[in-house]
């Protein structure tokens, strides 16, 4: 039930943050904030729940549309409770750093934050997969209105870019789902759409292939990877920063928990046919966005490059399919979550204090805002993989677990460690090093970060810290749940390697 | 005591969190009370350890602060083991590494940003300190790193100008090409021995694999690529000349006494994996030979002070490398000990020299300081002899051991030899050329007025003098660690080889003093050829190095991404929107509101149809 809560609290904080701000536009955001602090309080009340046998913390079935064996089902598992709590946790960072940057429209605009939040929630809950794809689309639409409404100068573009891309690849994985249900019918003799259930589903080669493949695309299009990633450099670059913060930090990750938890346990046998090109198409998409980054010189394009290039490990962790690997999968989901996420903001408040995102315009910030520079280099540190902090834990035990799968694809996708650093110190040193210039700037706003920022920058450190010096807190989570999907696999990949 | 060497790192990391969360809003006493005294009191607790250690005969101690992670049964700790080669690591890096704290208090003292320098410098000591600390190589990973990261900040100190930030961004990125193969080497190790734990990696590698396997050779070749691009060698050698743009203590700390020999631990360290892939012990030996001659070239032509230094750095690495090589391990140790002396002592009378000559760093422009700088003198004449390796310094013993050691293998041996003495021959030329240079001759230019100085400048100084002269005296506790393997027995040579490796380098520093004091060879003569003054440009550049580096990999990947700045994935995407828009024009087009038009379009599609029809 508490589930149920969890998104239902978002939901109506919603619908009241929209109605308050007949009563004065500065209330919103208060009743935004609220709402997301009681979601991020009763999901760390689920920390406290001993999983049960089958490792789920928390579940609830009920019927929905009995006559198509659609239903109700919520479950969270170690995995999805981890899913969560950054969702909560970075949903309060973006109430934050909406709080100063949002004065149109503000009722709609936490209506639709707060909802795209439910949606992502539902998506890391749901176990019938008609519900999963319902909340898919749920998390969508109030995003696209972020971007449409809120965004900056090309943001109608953007966010028919964005709504287009998630739109017609969500359609091939919709596809894929009604086969699936389809074929349980002719197999079971009825419908159902339970994750379960459809796990039983036996399917010949080619259409099994082809329906892991209507949910690959779905999903590395969110994650993103090349080639469907394109999307994302202009949705990040147009949508205000609560919208960046919530669509690098969450959003992408949903297409990341769909390749653990779908794409990979319901076809197993074409994923491991599959896994040589998915690794292959992740070395490549960590080189080649690492590069194209470092073209760029719209910051938060480039950030939004970079988020791509590291999204590639994940993919790469996936597809070797071992503990360590999926480990690393994870962790990196979560730092990555914090770090782009953090430097998202950074690259928000800059434009907010001199009103552009080109870099050639930047540099010698160091001395004006110090305690910005100082946040910055943290978080450029945490990505480019430095141990100690929780983006290094992600990524090496991606590579560790993906090397004994797949040498040849891991040693091309260890060279994005060394890009990595390339374009993390490039924009290091157009922004904040330097001779400090004023002639292409309007710089009487260029404050140092205030408290409000320091605060939620600082939470955030605290975090990649954490993740870096004790990941075990965040392992021990994820654990059983990736032991139990590779328990789950492993009898059908290793009939198929025997053959 | 021993159970408390994890305060060795968390002081120094104590210290750099108090200068980061007080951001410069403390006074610069406390800054400099905080930031050279918490590396005092590691040094004074290492010691205390060091003592204990020793005292309990113990080959080794591990101390288990808390598993970092454990996953599918990879589970490295924070652990720490000492035995006598880490014991030997801590004890310089935090003993010459408070030195030069020290010496940084006054050598910085005007610096307005005096409390982000020290805060970088104690974050640098506590992670070297994890490194050679680390049991197990994730750990001795995140100091690898760590310590790269500070160089990076410090090299880069003086953001301002480009160049600095080049510099830094060249140092961090040729490194890490070397950490990215280190990093394959571990994901190697642990896919064949299931532990990144050192000792038990060791010790399974011996068990499984044979002399000269492939995995051997793999994992070692591996490692190499690491400890080359740390330790700044042959190829991986060009960042550390430009490094030189970081303060002046930042050189003599991290490029020259601590982080740079880390390559040189690291082999150390995984010793026997080198012994079972003999072939690529020798191609360190190689590495090792090949750059310390052609960094004694390159010192031989450069202005620079803190060039010329750095070149001189890279050489005498490249020693330490002859030595690992040729399976000398603990004389390469010991060379790593004595090159932290008396390169921190160069260094930093350089700092002294520079600071009095307000920034100035060519040796041409300055001349006859010894009268002006009475300690910077003394300081580069023990340096320098200890650094020619003159008979009973420092340098001497432990050159002298990599060099027998060299003579005595079989086959290449002699030639590798033969190319270190050669190189000892180039040592004694550039070193005394700077010191000719720089404290003889004619005063020119603005001779400065006194000498900067001060107790906490002028301390370290007479210490690293003092342990230049007699660190070779020092008896380092390794024999355990390298204990199988290594033949310790006296060196047994001729008198008459033995005089000639002495009598080499004083031969150098007599060309220098005939070449650069009493002028008898004109070197203005000499440049007057232009084969000569060709050849000076390409030694001066590092021997094209850069400009190789530049074409195959920089300009390429500049281009890469020039010419694909607008992502031509996403050109495919704007082809759909352009074919959907130009199909949209055409069809609207079709739509003129004429009925007769329709009729005719609706006639035309059924005899189209109907032919159509006949035709199938």
């Amino acid at each position: 039930m508490i589930l149920i809560y969890l998104i239902s609290i978002l939901f109506v904080g919603g619908l009241v943050a929209w109605l308050s701000e007949r009563v004065d536009p500065n209330y919103p955001r208060i009743v935004a904030l609220v709402t997301v602090l009681i979601d991020l309080v009763v999901m760390i009340s689920l920390l406290g729940v001993d999983p049960g046998s089958g490792g789920w913390v928390a579940s609830v079935n009920a019927d929905w549309i009995p006559r198509f064996g659609i239903s109700f089902y919520f479950a969270a598992d170690g995995l999805s409770l981890l899913l969560i709590l950054l969702t909560g946790f970075l949903g309060v960072i973006a109430v934050g750093s909406a709080w100063d940057d949002i004065h149109e429209k503000t009722g709609f605009f936490y209506f639709n934050l707060l909802w795209t939040l439910a949606g992502v929630i539902g998506v890391f809950t749901a176990l019938d997969l008609f519900l999963f794809f319902f909340f898919w689309e749920v998390m969508l639409i109030p995003m696209y209105f972020i971007i449409a409404i809120w965004g900056h100068e090309n943001k109608n573009y953007a966010a028919m870019k964005f709504f287009i891309f998630t739109q017609v690849t969500g359609m091939l994985m919709l596809v894929s789902i009604i086969m699936l249900g389809y074929l349980h019918f002719l197999q079971m003799g009825m419908l159902s759409f339970n994750y379960h259930d459809l796990m039983k589903v036996e399917a010949s080669g080619t259409i099994e292939y082809l329906m892991m493949l209507g949910f690959f695309v779905a999903f590395t299009t969110k994650l993103p990877s090349v080639p469907f990633h394109s999307w994302l450099p202009d949705a990040h670059s147009q949508a205000p920063t609560a919208g960046s913060v919530i669509l690098a930090g969450i959003l992408l990750k949903t297409g990341a928990y769909g390749l653990i938890r779908f794409a990979v346990p319901l076809f197993p046998e074409s994923s491991l046919d599959f896994s040589p090109i998915a690794m292959g198409l992740a070395a490549f998409s960590i080189l080649y966005c690492a590069k194209v980054a470092f073209a760029q010189t719209d910051i938060k394009r480039l950030i939004a490059y970079t988020s791509v290039s590291h999204m590639g490990f994940v993919t790469l962790g996936v597809y070797a399919w071992n503990e360590l690997a999926l480990q690393g999968a994870v962790m990196t989901m979560l730092a990555h979550g914090l770090s782009a996420a953090a430097l998202f903001m950074l690259a928000g408040g800059l434009q907010h204090r001199i009103h552009t995102r080109n870099m050639q315009h930047m540099g010698g910030f160091w001395e004006k805002v110090p305690k910005m520079a100082v946040v910055a280099i943290f978080f450029s540190v945490a990505a480019l993989g430095m141990p100690g902090l929780g983006n290094f834990i992600g990524e090496f035990l991606a590579l560790l677990g993906a090397f004994q799968s797949n040498i040849l694809f891991t040693v091309i996708a260890a060279f994005g460690l060394i890009l990595a650093s390339v374009y993390s110190l490039w924009v290091i040193q157009q922004v904040f090093q330097g001779e400090y210039k004023t002639d292409k700037i309007e710089d009487s706003h260029l404050l140092d970060l205030n408290r409000r920022e320091m605060i939620y920058f600082g939470a955030m450190m605290i975090g990649l810290i954490w993740m870096g010096m004790y990941p075990q807190s965040f392992l021990n989570l994820s654990e059983p749940v990736l032991i139990e999907l590779l328990n789950n696999t492993q009898a059908v990949t290793a009939s198929v390697v025997r053959n | 005591m021993q159970e408390f060497i994890w305060l060795l790192p968390s002081i120094p990391l104590a210290g750099f969190l108090i200068l980061v969360l007080t951001s410069g809003t403390l006074s610069r006493i406390t800054v400099a009370v905080i930031g050279a005294g918490s590396i005092g009191l590691s040094f004074l607790v290492a010691s205390i350890i060091a003592v204990q250690f020793l005292g309990s005969g113990d080959d080794y101690y591990v101390k288990e602060v808390w598993t970092w992670m454990s996953v599918g049964g990879f589970s490295p700790g924070f652990s720490f083991y000492l035995d006598g080669l880490s014991l030997v690591m801590m004890l310089i890096i935090t003993g010459v590494g408070f030195l030069i704290h020290l010496y940084a208090t006054g050598y910085m003292a005007d610096d307005p940003s005096y409390s982000r320098f020290f805060s970088y410098m104690n974050l640098f000591i506590a992670a070297m300190l994890m490194l050679v600390l680390g049991d197990n190589l994730v750990l001795l990973y995140l100091g690898w790193e760590g310590v790269g990261l500070c160089s990076y900040l410090l090299i880069g100190f003086w953001y301002t100008k480009p160049e600095n930030g080049y510099a830094a961004r060249k140092a961090f990125v040729v490194t890490r090409v070397g950490d990215t193969s280190m990093a394959i080497g571990l994901f190697l190790l642990f896919a064949q021995l299931g532990t990144l734990n050192i000792q038990d990696m060791l010790h399974l590698a011996e068990m499984e694999w044979n002399i000269g396997s492939g995995l051997a050779i793999a994992t070692t070749l591996l490692l190499l690529g690491g400890a080359v691009g740390k330790s700044a060698q042959l190829p991986l050698q060009t960042w550390l000349p430009d490094a030189m743009a970081g303060p002046t203590p930042i050189s003599a700390l991290i490029h020259a006494a601590t982080m740079v020999t880390a390559g040189v631990y690291l082999i150390a360290r995984t010793h026997v994996l080198f012994e079972l892939a003999p072939s690529v012990q020798l191609l360190v030996a190689w590495i090792g030979l090949i750059t310390l001659l052609m960094a004694g070239f390159t010192a031989l032509t450069q202005s620079d002070i803190k060039r010329i230094l750095a070149f001189s750095t890279v050489s005498q690495i490249g020693y330490m490398f002859l030595g690992l090589g040729v399976g000398a391990w603990s004389a390469a140790i010991f060379h790593l000990m004595t090159h932290a002396f008396f390169k921190a002592l160069l260094f930093l009378a350089s700092g002294t020299v520079i600071l009095s000559m307000h920034h100035e760093q060519s040796i041409f422009k300055m001349g006859g300081l010894r009268k002006a700088l009475p300690v910077s003198f003394a300081s580069f004449l023990i340096g320098s002899l200890a650094l020619t390796a003159f008979p009973y310094t420092s340098g001497y013993f432990s050159k002298d051991e990599i060099l027998l050691a060299a003579l005595e293998l079989d086959g290449p041996g002699i030639f590798l030899w033969a190319g270190g003495v050669l190189g000892a021959f180039f040592t004694g030329i550039y070193t005394f050329r700077l010191f000719f240079v720089v404290f003889f001759g004619e005063t020119s230019g603005h001779p400065p007025e006194k000498e900067v100085g001060g107790w906490h400048m002028n301390g370290p100084l007479i210490v690293l003098m003092v342990l230049s002269i007699f660190g070779g005296f020092i008896s380092i506790p390794v024999d355990a660690v390298f204990g199988h393997g290594e033949s310790h027995e006296e060196h047994h040579v001729s008198a008459l080889v033995h005089g000639f490796m002495v009598a080499v380098p004083l031969l150098g520093t007599l060309v220098s003093y005939l070449c650069f004091h009493k002028k008898v060879f004109s070197i203005e003569k000499l440049m007057s050829y232009s084969i000569s003054r060709r050849l000076h440009k390409f030694w001066h550049s590092g021997w094209g190095m850069d400009w190789l580096y530049d074409r195959v990999f920089v300009f390429p990947f500049l281009w890469l991404s020039r010419i694909n700045h607008a992502d031509l994935v996403d050109r495919f995407y704007g082809l759909i929107v352009e074919v959907s828009k130009s199909a949209n024009k055409m069809v609207v087009k079709s739509q003129t509101g004429y009925l007769r038009w329709y009729a005719f379009i609706m006639a035309l599609g059924l005899v189209a149809l109907l032919l159509l029809g006949i035709i199938l």
